[in-house]
């Protein structure tokens, strides 16, 4: 199997579908590499329905499949990347084990992951993010008749809620914890994106039998093992509601993971890139949710640029900027109208686990003076998602920085990082 | 649930999903945990898209597969971790 490329796109969202597309149509040879089972990325995800034309972006989807298909990419599913040992190559695992991909360019379009905040119950079975739910639904989990409450910021909210009441669940309640008075400001600023003003009236219609509140937030769930119920707050009044699902997530933030071992500069929690989305380690493009949460428009733009730019076509990618620059104010205008409030820190208690995988409390945390102390003492953020969850909510908690990373960066086979030790000897490393 | 046709067991229980559905999925839908965390708390699947690893799970005896990204397929036993 061929292991050298001149673009390798790591992702195969959107963003990472156009880059290689664009890429290998301008005649460069790409590999494009994605850790799930079919190309598509989260929000294309069960894309066969899509492709079938039953998804709310099934053209976009299916056109940019078409680009991949008949320009040659050379596209590897069920791959992780795990390091990148030496500049221009990557140490990656898959099913059949270790393997090293080298590259001229390399195009992160590693896409987003919901944030999750701490409060008491979130650790029982039911309660899952926003985003979370809807791909388990997607994935075959059969939701008919039983009740559900959409829960967090950010408008993942109205499209989930009513993908679960297409699928058969009583939607309860969507509670959206930014004020009205935010969110009308953010509709403003949505009058000049007319598409996604469109999307967000639509299921809003869609959602009127459900009650939708906003400056309400969840602050604790109930339940022996399983959620039970979930108690809501507008800070003067409380409300407890009866669930089955209690799907619940804070926007969304980058997987920085890729672009830190590289050593991109990180600039207000997103990668830092020029206007042909080259970040500041030069043949490394960031594309996407990597460089401000926007959706899929906003990754399909920023994609192509990457793909021209690294094929070195950099008029036609300059061609694409005023659309650029549009996601852009777009992706800023999410991040300040859904900025989680400040409440939300005093939601834990003593003993509310923060980090899952360890089973960290509030407690435990509380007292320390850094992610690195709190690592050391309480083994928060070693465990198997590596702080991938409680990084972000330490962050926000407690206004730790959590940026270091260090390989492997996802959990790896031991033959996979022997091999690593082995092809380094080699190659006099 | 159950009116599927790949029959699979998880933790003993026989159940039938339909083609497509991960053992994340199906495993939600027995009221089985995905694994115990390491105070005894039983866990299901969180974020969805194999980034939490609260879904990892024995699967056909290999340990630690990310319930999620694994499909059902007949005869497939499923344990929790």
């Amino acid at each position: 199997m061929k292991t050298s490329f001149d673009v390798v796109v790591v992702g195969a969202g959107p963003g990472g579908m156009a880059a290689a597309a664009v890429a290998a149509e301008a005649g460069k040879s790409v590999c494009l590499l994605d850790a799930n089972a079919a190309i598509g990325g989260q929000i294309w995800r069960g894309n066969s329905a899509e492709a079938a034309g039953h998804g709310p972006h099934a053209g976009e989807f299916a056109a940019w499949s078409l680009r991949v298909a008949g320009s040659g990419v050379a596209v590897r599913q069920g791959v992780e990347v795990v390091d990148v040992p030496a500049p221009g190559l990557l140490r990656i695992e898959s099913e059949g084990g270790g393997d090293e991909v080298s590259f001229e360019h390399l195009i992160p379009a590693t896409g987003g992951r919901e944030r999750f905040l701490p409060f008491p119950g979130w650790t029982l079975r039911g309660v899952t993010g926003v985003g979370g739910l809807q791909a388990l639904v997607k994935a075959g989990l059969d939701i008919r008749g039983t009740r559900v409450v959409v829960a967090g910021t950010g408008p993942l909210l109205l499209a989930v809620a009513a993908a679960m009441k297409r699928a058969g669940a009583s939607v309860e309640a969507i509670v959206e914890q930014a004020p009205l008075a935010t969110l009308l400001r953010f509709g403003v600023a949505a009058l000049s994106h007319p598409a996604k003003l469109i999307e967000g009236a639509g299921y809003r219609s869609e959602m009127l039998s459900a009650s939708y509140l906003t400056g309400w937030w969840v602050t604790r769930a109930g339940g022996t093992d399983r959620v039970e119920s979930v108690t809501l707050s507008c800070g003067r009044e409380e409300k407890t509601l009866a669930c089955d699902w209690l799907a619940c997530g804070y926007h969304l933030v980058p997987n920085l993971e890729l672009p830190r071992l590289l050593g991109c500069t990180i600039q207000a929690g997103y990668v830092a890139v020029d206007d042909m989305q080259q970040s500041s380690v030069p043949g490394v493009w960031c594309v996407g949710e990597l460089t401000g949460i926007g959706g899929m428009e906003k990754a399909i733009v920023e994609g192509q640029i990457a793909g021209f730019a690294s094929a070195g076509f950099s008029e036609r990618a300059r061609a694409l900027a005023r659309r650029r620059r549009k996601w852009i104010d777009f992706a800023a205008s999410l991040d300040r109208a859904f900025t989680p409030r400040p409440e939300l820190r005093a939601l834990p208690t003593a003993g509310t686990i923060v980090c899952r995988c360890e089973d960290v409390t509030h407690e435990q945390l509380a007292p320390k003076r850094n992610w690195r102390e709190a690592k050391l003492h309480t083994r928060c953020g070693m465990g198997p998602c590596q702080g991938r969850i409680c990084g972000g909510a330490a962050e926000f908690l407690y206004g730790w920085d959590v940026a270091a990373v260090r390989p492997p960066v996802f959990p790896a086979k031991v033959s996979t990082l022997a091999a690593e030790e082995h092809a380094a000897t080699v190659r006099g490393a | 649930m159950n009116d599927g046709q790949i029959p699979v067991t998880i933790n003993g229980k026989h159940i039938r999903v339909k083609e497509g559905t991960s053992v994340a999925a199906a495993v939600m839908m027995t009221g089985e945990p995905c694994r115990y965390s390491v105070q005894g708390q039983p866990r299901g699947a969180l974020c969805g898209m194999g980034i939490c690893m609260e879904c990892r799970m024995s699967i056909d005896g290999v340990p630690h597969r990310r319930a999620y990204q694994v499909l059902c397929a007949p005869g497939m036993k499923v344990v929790s971790e």
